[in-house]
């Protein structure tokens, strides 16, 4: 088991460096082929001679081979140093752990609630299958699932910001203030409507997902022996039912990381929310390429890092696994 | 003495709603006109090849049918209509079910567990009892399904119709997969069972150990009993059994020397032959 255990870890670390060097290399190669010129960007109107421009690609390193300068960028990552961010010209790092730490907040809300509340609404659908509740809840999932993000962002900012000013129109915190000056319920005030946005992205997805699920082990063998031993509905529901699809909620809801992050780049940008979603867009359109491929690694580690809790807090949970003989990846 | 009927199946009929390629509703019947009389203190074996609907009949008496089933028909229970509002008052408690696989079991709960079920701290005594009974360590009851092997899957699902008190257990293939002393042990208990005036229903492909426990005998054959007689029919050369296809049921055990009647014009084993109310003929169209 512990032996098992080791490998397993092994292998986890082994498939992340490799994951990060593959991310790397291939945002390196976009970056470097995008039609964006960091030198414009860095200039702006600016007017300077064909020498003076000479003189900045040397000393950014531009000049060159697209490979030597992926190597130096690399083995300066090795070393802690992300490089320097073009745009908020400050460290790549603190840059994505400022941006981050407003963003978590966001997604953390955004990821609970439509966990929660995907969860409920698939588990009573499930149950009450054909009736009138489930047609609602169904209906609604279906709107919900052709719906993009900025549409529905959008939306709330017309109906809540606009027209019944419940929330601010934007970013996170009011305009004027000083960073500590902002209270907390200031700060809940400007999170509502970008979160329950993002969120409703998921919740689509968990709820049919889930209900689904449900409807299968409600149908199952054992489902049906339970029923023949004189279970009643809520027995089996609970003593069945939410045991047997417990496991895969809890992957669905580690898999949506990776939607998280993508729709925060919408849901943030919608809401003029300094997050890293929003950062990774000014990084883009001002060729800002240390950023981004900082933000491109840290995302692909977020998910990654998503995806392996689901898969330990699968270990601990499932028998099968816990009890099996140890962790496979 | 005239024994009291148990349970009373008439002209029962299942039948499963679908919809075919151009979206008509078309029903599949699997079992049609299906009649069966379970006396207190008898065990009724129903026999017949797999897939014939045995489960079914199970699964319908128990009322837990899928819900595109389609039934007709009706059941007594000591003598009052079986409603499936009565019967679902019924199951767990009075009338016990033993699935035949392990697929039966909830593969995330524990199996002690599970045989105790919603019966209360009562039932944790008699699982106990139960497991003591066929030969399960108490530490079993900690274990997954996914944990046992096949014959001790069946010995927990044995254990569940024990913790109730029931008057009659529907007792679906129980013996494969069990070592022969416990399997024999099995059917001692459903005898002495029924010999304190409880009904058994045992459903097996298995005509021979039917013949070892139990007092009549059902032959299935595609949803239909062809023909119930009492186990001493089942002797000599099988000539007080009415229907062909019981007949040749019997005369192919082993010990009656695996005779298989063959089509005088073609040849082909009785094994193929269509089967009916009345008789059975070979598909060539000779008789």
């Amino acid at each position: 088991m512990n032996k098992g255990l080791l490998r397993y870890f092994g292998k986890t670390v082994a498939r992340m460096l490799l994951l990060l060097v593959a991310v790397s290399m291939i945002s390196f190669f976009l970056v470097n082929n995008a039609p964006m010129n960091a030198v414009d960007a860095f200039l702006g109107e600016a007017k300077v001679t064909d020498e003076q421009r000479a003189l900045i690609e040397e000393r950014w390193g531009l000049n060159k081979p697209p490979l030597e300068r992926y190597l130096i960028w690399g083995n300066n990552v090795l070393h802690g140093d992300m490089g320097e961010s073009l745009y908020y010209h400050q460290p790549v790092s603190k840059v994505l752990k400022e941006k981050f730490l407003s963003s978590i907040v966001l997604m953390g809300t955004a990821w609970i609630l439509s966990g929660l509340i995907g969860f409920v609404l698939g588990v009573l659908s499930g149950v009450y299958r054909g009736t009138w509740i489930d047609r609602i809840i169904k209906t609604f999932s279906l709107v919900l699932a052709s719906t993009p993000v900025f549409w529905i962002g959008l939306l709330m900012l017309v109906v809540f910001a606009v027209e019944l000013q419940w929330f601010p129109l934007g970013l996170a915190a009011p305009i004027g203030k000083s960073v500590n000056d902002v209270t907390l319920s200031e700060r809940i005030h400007h999170l509502v409507l970008p979160a329950l946005t993002l969120s409703i992205t998921g919740i689509a997805n968990i709820i049919l997902h889930t209900r689904q699920k449900l409807i299968d082990v409600m149908e199952s063998d054992y489902v049906l022996f339970a029923k023949a031993r004189g279970e009643n509905l809520k027995q089996l529901v609970t003593r069945h039912g939410l045991r047997n699809i417990a496991l895969p909620a809890i992957t669905l809801q580690f898999a949506y990381f990776s939607e998280l992050f993508g729709g925060s780049v919408l849901a943030e940008n919608v809401f003029s929310y300094p997050g890293l979603g929003s950062s990774a867009v000014l990084a883009g359109l001002h060729a800002d390429a240390p950023l981004l491929l900082g933000i491109a690694l840290f995302s692909a580690l977020f998910v990654f890092v998503g995806n392996l809790t689901a898969n330990i807090i699968y270990g601990i949970i499932d028998p099968q696994i816990r009890e099996g003989g140890g962790i496979n990846g | 003495m005239e024994k009291e009927i148990l349970l009373e199946v008439r002209h029962l009929s299942i039948g499963f709603e679908s919809y075919n390629a151009k979206v008509e509703k078309v029903i599949f019947n699997a079992i049609s006109d299906l009649s069966l009389t379970v006396h207190k203190g008898e065990i009724v074996a129903i026999v017949g090849s797999s897939g014939s609907g045995k489960s079914l009949l199970a699964h319908a008496v128990m009322n837990i049918l899928p819900d595109n089933a389609r039934t007709g028909g009706t059941m007594f229970y000591k003598g009052e209509l079986l409603t499936p509002e009565r019967m679902n008052r019924l199951r767990g408690h009075e009338i016990a079910f033993i699935p035949q696989s392990v697929a039966f079991l909830d593969p995330l709960m524990q199996v002690g567990e599970q045989v105790v079920g919603t019966l209360g701290e009562k039932a944790r005594a008699l699982q106990q009892k139960a497991f003591e009974h066929f030969g399960l360590k108490q530490s079993v009851a900690k274990l997954y399904p996914f944990q046992l092997s096949g014959g001790m899957a069946r010995r927990v699902l044995l254990s569940t119709s024990y913790v109730a008190e029931t008057e009659m257990i529907i007792a679906d293939e129980p013996t494969p997969g069990l070592d022969l002393k416990i399997a024999i042990e099995a059917l001692k208990d459903f005898r002495l069972l029924a010999d304190q005036g409880k009904g058994v229903i045992l459903i097996t492909h298995d005509i021979d150990l039917a013949l070892h426990v139990a007092d009549k005998i059902a032959i299935f054959y595609d949803g239909r009993v062809v023909e119930t007689a009492d186990t001493q029919t089942f002797r000599g050369d099988g000539q007080g059994l009415k229907h062909p296809y019981s007949r040749a049921l019997f005369h192919a055990l082993p010990q009656n020397g695996f005779n298989l009647q063959r089509c005088p014009k073609c040849g082909a084993t009785c094994a193929t032959w269509n089967v009916d109310e009345k008789g059975m003929r070979c598909g060539c169209g000779n008789s």
